[in-house]
């Protein structure tokens, strides 16, 4: 009887009813449609690049590029290859992308601080930027701020900012710290003061998972890492008589500035452009991370008897901090993903080089994969990252 | 609050004494917020007073508004131009009839739709008649969508049930109405994509890209949430790679790749390229809405389709999916807002749209003689109408959140 009863149900569901069947049928069916579809596709592309005699390949990566390249953090000159000015293009994305991401966050904190004020004016100050700066396209933005630095006069009439900053039009030159004979000691300081926040960082997270209770071990770290390689700058200063870095103004010559830091028209109108947009996205994630912990912890914190400062440090950043890294790190992302757009205002990003590239030798399938194999993997890159980090700090529920 | 004096005197404070207490306890309510709110006001007034300034000195408005056709419609035949028009009209009277008939959420995008068209019909009474045009000036077509959308309202309210499925059927054949009447085709000329651009070419790619995008979207958002895993490891490839990659590379792809894999080489017009790019870049993101939309979904609902007896495809198509959808109205227009503004990296590829039109007008040579050139006032014209575009559409959106917050309760 008991073995009866699976074989009349196994004989009376015919195979095209049973779901088990069905669903590997479903992804059979689908894999070969998809697969079919991309074999069509690239047949059609490789008869087509047939035709136009242009058969991808990577051989031409080591071909000089003989391209000049307005600005770059490494050497590079047009006797170099395609794949070093590819290089140059990654570097110059992850230069942008970094000054870019710090300076948002600086101005993002602030904007969301602001937004949060008890003083009307201010809030709503904060919040008309908001608006404005959100509702405008970034391509727009920046091709403005490219405008703008057009506007610029010669080198020899600079338009000069208190001496530190003079604005022109080969780009803005700044005051800019430089090393002197001392910067090497300092530099011991500075490694050391790394390893001692290394070891603040793995006491904390000891510390607090000794005693049980929620904490953020990086603030701390980073804060150590300040105090250390502050009292050695004070230290080297006072023992070698010379400050390891001075600020050195920069000063105009017949025909150009010596001293100083310059940068191109286009990088600082990218920086400008990025910085202002991405830091009202992050300005709305810290107020909504800061309005999001409940008012009654503030209140229990309180009546506890810990003090503003104290509640804000270890009951209200530490929860804001959880709810707020999710979205931070999209933002930083998309900033990434947005200084593409350097290419409208020519400044020689990853994306420009590759279109460059591409217009010189007419290799768009090489040239598209390592253009989205690199975005591609500083987007999982930076994921990983935070996804750790995310992990690291969330709360663990019994 | 405490039942003696204090609140029954409450009523006796004089307007007067209120202002001060707001002013007090809003502006300067400790020494720090006085010393804010004085240095505010003095930047702000310093600010105003300049801009207002340069607004009034400004030469180079004329460029904007004598070339505002470029604008709005680049190089559209001027014989023809009644049929973006006769689309922007159609659009409107059937936006109004449907917030009638369906009031709540049609209701709250006719009405913020009626206000932006209202915002843009102000400034167009200035704008000069545009030689050899066949057509309506532009601020009587805003007007009279405005009527439209505003009248419409009213007589959907007042017609029966039958208007109803006229509205649906409408809805559904809408799209490809609006690109026979712009593009052409049947009795009336046909008029290439290469001559579209401007403000219109904005919109129509900003609406193709949503239109097109939402079965795609729907569909990749049902496959990652299946339990096939060909189908679901298919969807999270696609969706990751997309949403990991910068538009202006899926817009640089479809110009680049789209007419290589097409057989024979043939062309392919940019319009289509880059609406191609746009839809299968915005269905990645609307997949991600879908699914947020999904998984917020209590599981309950499942399972008690599940027990009355409906299969898969039913429970998805009658339970779940339209809940899901209904939730992430909000999520669905930020997605708008930010495809509306994204459309502007088409200039990158060589379409023309309405930032593209700007930039041409601010390179013309008749612009040479102005001192300091036309672009500040030709940005911050096409910046006001992304603006008001913008800005009202996301109005719309905290409206529909706050009606669903009030309404589920």
């Amino acid at each position: 009887m008991a073995s009866s009863i699976p074989r009349t149900s196994r004989s009376s569901i015919p195979f095209y009813r049973d779901t088990r069947v069905i669903a590997v049928l479903v992804q059979v069916i689908f894999a070969v449609a998809v697969v079919a579809g991309c074999w069509v596709l690239y047949q059609n592309m490789i008869a087509g690049l047939t035709r136009a005699n242009l058969l991808p390949t990577f051989s031409f990566l080591n071909v000089p590029a003989s391209f000049p390249i307005a600005e770059s953090v490494i050497p590079y000159d047009p006797s170099m290859t395609y794949s070093q000015a590819f290089v140059v293009g990654l570097l110059n994305t992850a230069r942008v992308a970094i000054i870019g991401i710090v300076l948002a966050t600086i101005l993002g904190v602030i904007l969301g601080i602001f937004r949060l004020s008890s003083n009307w004016l201010l809030s709503n100050v904060a919040m008309a930027y908001v608006e404005i700066v959100r509702n405008v396209p970034l391509l727009l933005q920046l091709i403005f701020w490219f405008y703008l630095t057009k506007m610029f006069p010669r080198v020899q009439e600079s338009i000069n900012l208190g001496d530190a900053v003079y604005l022109h039009n080969r780009g803005v030159t700044l005051a800019w710290p430089e090393p002197t004979a001392s910067f090497s000691n300092w530099l011991w300081w500075v490694g050391g003061a790394l390893l001692a926040a290394v070891a603040i960082y793995v006491v904390r997270q000891i510390q607090f998972r000794r005693r049980d209770r929620p904490g953020v071990a990086v603030p701390y770290a980073i804060l150590g890492w300040i105090v250390i390689a502050g009292v050695g700058y004070v230290l080297t200063t006072a023992f070698s008589g010379m400050a390891p870095a001075v600020l050195v103004f920069p000063e105009l010559q017949r025909f150009n500035f010596v001293g100083g830091a310059t940068v191109t028209a286009s990088f600082a109108a990218l920086l400008i452009g990025l910085v202002i947009y991405t830091a009202v996205y992050i300005g709305e994630i810290v107020r909504s991370g800061i309005l999001a912990v409940s008012k009654g912890q503030r209140e229990a914190a309180r009546a506890l008897g810990l003090s503003q400062g104290q509640t804000l440090r270890l009951v209200i950043f530490p929860q804001a901090l959880r709810i707020m890294i999710p979205p931070m790190t999209s933002q930083y992302l998309n900033l990434t993903k947005n200084s593409s757009l350097a290419v409208a205002i020519a400044y020689p990003d990853l994306f420009y080089i590759a279109n460059t590239i591409n217009n010189q030798t007419g290799q768009a399938v090489p040239v598209i994969l390592m253009l989205m194999v690199s975005y591609l993997s500083a987007s999982l890159f930076t994921s990983l990252l935070m996804n750790w980090y995310n992990r690291n700090i969330q709360l663990v529920e019994r | 609050m405490v039942a003696d004096g204090t609140t029954a005197r409450l009523p006796d404070v004089t307007p007067v004494q209120r202002i001060t207490t707001w002013v007090r306890t809003n502006l300067f309510s400790t020494w720090y917020n006085t010393v804010i709110t004085i240095v505010l006001l003095y930047g702000l007034a310093n600010a105003l007073v300049g801009l207002a300034g340069w607004i009034a000195q400004a030469q180079g408005w004329t460029a904007a508004f004598t070339n505002m056709k470029l604008i709005l419609a680049w190089t559209y035949p001027n014989d023809q131009i009644w049929r973006p028009q006769l689309a922007v009209l159609i659009v409107a009277a059937l936006l109004g009839l449907s917030a009638g008939v369906w009031r709540g959420v049609v209701q709250l995008v006719t009405i913020g739709a009626a206000l932006t068209t209202g915002a843009l019909a102000v400034p167009a009474v200035g704008l000069p008649e545009f030689a050899g045009t066949v057509g309506l000036p532009s601020w009587l077509v805003l007007a009279m969508s405005v009527a439209l959308l505003l009248l419409g309202i009213p007589l959907g309210r007042r017609a029966g049930g039958w208007l109803r499925w006229g509205l649906i059927v409408l809805w559904i054949a809408i799209y490809p109405i609006i690109i026979l009447v712009v593009r052409g085709g049947i009795g009336l000329p046909v008029v290439e994509t290469k001559l579209w651009g401007g403000l219109m070419l904005t919109l129509l790619l900003a609406i193709s890209g949503i239109v097109l995008s939402f079965p795609i979207g729907v569909a990749l958002a049902l496959g990652r949430r299946s339990r096939l895993p060909v189908i679901r490891i298919f969807c999270v490839a696609y969706i990751e790679l997309i949403r990991g990659v910068p538009l202006v590379t899926v817009l640089y792809m479809g110009s680049l790749l789209l007419p290589l894999f097409l057989p024979g080489g043939e062309s392919v017009d940019q319009f289509i390229r880059a609406m191609v790019a746009v839809t299968l870049f915005s269905a990645a993101y609307l997949a991600e809405n879908v699914r947020g939309g999904l998984q917020a979904l209590p599981a309950g609902q499942t399972e008690a389709a599940r027990a009355l007896g409906l299969n898969v495809v039913q429970t998805t198509f009658l339970i779940t999916l339209p809940q899901a959808l209904r939730a992430i109205v909000p999520l669905l227009v930020g997605q708008s807002i930010g495809l509306f503004k994204d459309t502007s990296l088409v200039v990158i590829v060589g379409l023309i749209d309405l930032l593209g039109a700007a930039q041409n007008v601010v390179g013309q040579p008749d612009w040479l003689g102005t001192p300091g050139g036309v672009w500040r006032e030709t940005f911050l014209v096409i910046a006001a109408i992304y603006w008001i575009f913008s800005f009202t559409m996301s109005r719309v959106s905290k409206r529909i959140e706050d009606s669903f917050a009030t309404s589920r309760h």
